[in-house]
């Protein structure tokens, strides 16, 4: 682990703009007019159901993506 | 007493012998001086990645949390899938704020939030605000730990009677009570990796199996009634069930890792990183609790509640013997018995962080703090091991004489109390802002405030707030830290004209990658 704030650095404020990516899993996931429907169905599940779990994935997957682009980042 | 599963029993059993040697055994692994309390309260802050992704996920997504959101989906419908926005969004909170308090804790050796509080604002009377709140919160969750153990064995056909439908429930106690004793946080986090493992087992076979058994999933939501498919489209001047929808995931997800057991998991990590890494990593315990929802739909297509075999299940227990009916309908004896053994370990898993974390903030923040000026590292390990057993035989007194009802009620008041940490805690990550008297006042009136709301509804968990011809039902714990952070702005300024501001013992830099 390198620290790249130590003395003469820019300072950390424990921001970096790629978490606006993560702040965003909250619209889908908390605008509940957008999925309480029953159609379109998948495999025989409401739309309800089978999104928030879809939903869950690719949260999962954003993480993962900034995770990725935001420790590179650090390490220059 | 019903007839009891002999083969289902036998195999529950002998998963039980199992991580009750691995409980013990881990004492040994990645060893450390168990007389030293981040020692023994956070395995040492060494586990990586893949131990930190068991540790956080067992001590997170609870038996109880099985048991209870499939029962809220057998019982109430749609509601209970909340429990997935709320775990999505746990994660950018995860990410985003909990590397920095994971640093600026490794750096000062705190091992709890009031730790953390108490050197930020060098406020002794906040952090005991915070101890208090945590230890609280955390004792009917350990609570309720033991109704999800308690429905499981009742699945396995001990029912009541007194003592001896008791006894399975005591023995358990016992084994997690000795094991936390001598291994510390390296217990639950060697058996984690083997309940975790049974869950997972378990839960894709039952969406599998069952599914395929019904015949399918269309089968299976067409025997939903209509009015539990989804969630009733709000009338006129009211949000309806999508605001309380949308207010319970949101205000959950900040309450979740404020709970003292949920930073103890953090902290024992090995680094920021690794932290972050399980934010990506953790979601796969979401979608798995996802699908253990629906497992609420299934028990009602079988109609397990009007089968006569579980009718005794029932009585005892209500929704919450769903999940275990429908097993038991399902799966072979062998079978359930694994299945059964997975909710069984995993209830001793949370309830074994959650022990040590109270036990740790007992010994910092209330005996260290208040009662001695010195203490040795050894005296103080030794007086939080002493403290989780206490903690544990609390729980398992309270789960035998006083009505599950009040165990339920109490973990959701806990909900409402413990976000009221998050102006000194979350806020405090960033910023000192906020004076240390004013955080005091404004957790204050959150605490009292959400209470009596709370207390207004007969203890439920969403209140109908009134505003302008509008009705917004609201989770009280999100409107009352609302209440609880503008009190906090507000008087700041008050309280720094009249009292001199204590000094900062961490600095930016302790914060920083």
């Amino acid at each position: 682990m390198q620290s790249t704030n130590g003395p003469g650095t820019k300072p950390n404020h424990g921001w970096n703009w790629w978490y606006l990516l993560l702040l965003a899993q909250f619209v889908p996931a908390l605008w509940v007019p957008l999925y309480n429907s029953v159609e379109p169905t998948w495999l025989g599940m409401p739309f309800f159901y089978w999104f928030q779990l879809v939903l869950v994935l690719i949260c999962a997957a954003v993480t993962a993506f900034v995770y990725f682009v935001t420790e590179s980042s650090q390490q220059q | 007493m019903q007839d009891i599963n002999w083969v289902a029993l036998i195999v529950f059993a002998l998963l039980f012998c199992f991580i009750t040697w691995l409980g013990f055994a881990a004492a040994h692994w990645r060893r450390g001086d168990l007389n030293q309390l981040h020692e023994w309260g956070l395995g040492g802050r060494r586990f990586g990645t893949l131990i930190a992704w068991f540790l956080i996920g067992g001590d997170l997504y609870t038996a109880y949390t099985f048991i209870a959101v499939p029962a809220l989906a057998f019982g109430s419908g749609a509601i209970a899938f909340f429990a997935v926005p709320y775990t999505i969004i746990i994660y950018p909170i995860l990410f985003i704020v909990y590397p920095r308090l994971w640093r600026v804790s490794h750096k000062h050796g705190y091992i709890t939030a009031a730790d953390f509080v108490r050197g930020r604002f060098g406020n002794r009377w906040l952090a005991l605000a915070i101890t208090l709140t945590g230890i609280v919160a955390t004792m009917p969750y350990i609570a309720l730990q033991l109704v999800g153990l308690q429905v499981v064995i009742g699945g396995l056909g001990f029912i009541g009677e007194g003592w001896v439908g008791d006894l399975p429930l005591i023995i358990a106690f016992i084994i997690l009570a000795a094991f936390t004793y001598s291994s510390g946080l390296r217990a639950p986090a060697a058996i984690a990796v083997v309940k975790d493992t049974l869950i997972y087992i378990t839960a894709f076979a039952a969406v599998i199996v069952i599914p395929w058994q019904l015949g399918g999933f269309d089968k299976i939501f067409a025997a939903v009634p209509p009015a539990k498919l989804l969630l009733p489209v709000p009338g006129p001047n009211t949000t309806g069930q999508f605001s309380a929808y949308a207010t319970l995931a949101l205000g959950s997800a900040f309450a979740l890792f404020l709970y003292p057991h949920s930073l103890t998991g953090i902290l024992s990590a090995n680094s920021g990183h690794t932290v972050r890494r399980n934010a990506a990593l953790l979601p796969a315990y979401s979608f798995m609790l996802g699908l253990l929802a629906l497992l609420g739909f299934m028990a009602i297509a079988v109609g397990v509640d009007k089968l006569p075999e579980f009718t005794a299940g029932f009585t005892a227990f209500k929704a919450n013997f769903a999940v275990p009916a429908l097993l038991l309908y399902s799966f072979p004896s062998w079978f359930v018995g694994v299945a059964f053994a997975a909710i069984g370990i995993g209830a001793l898993v949370p309830a074994a962080i959650m022990s040590i974390a109270a036990a740790n903030l007992f010994t910092r923040n209330i005996y260290k703090e208040f009662f001695t000026t010195t203490i040795s590292d050894r005296h103080e390990a030794q007086m939080a091991k002493w403290v989780s057993l206490v903690v544990k035989a609390g729980a398992l007194i309270f789960i035998l004489f006083v009505p599950t009802q009040y165990a339920i009620q109490l973990q959701l008041l806990g909900g409402i109390w413990i976000i009221q940490t998050l102006p000194a805690v979350l806020v405090g990550v960033y910023t000192r802002w906020l004076n240390s008297w004013a955080l005091l006042i404004g957790w204050a009136a959150g605490t009292v405030v959400g209470t009596w709301l709370s207390a207004a509804v007969n203890i439920a968990a969403v209140y109908p707030f009134q505003i302008g011809g509008w009705t917004f039902p609201c989770y009280i714990a999100l409107a009352t830290v609302v209440l609880n952070l503008v009190l906090a702005v507000v008087l700041t300024p008050v309280f720094n004209a009249i009292s001199q501001k204590p000094a900062d013992e961490t600095l930016a830099s302790d914060y920083a990658m």
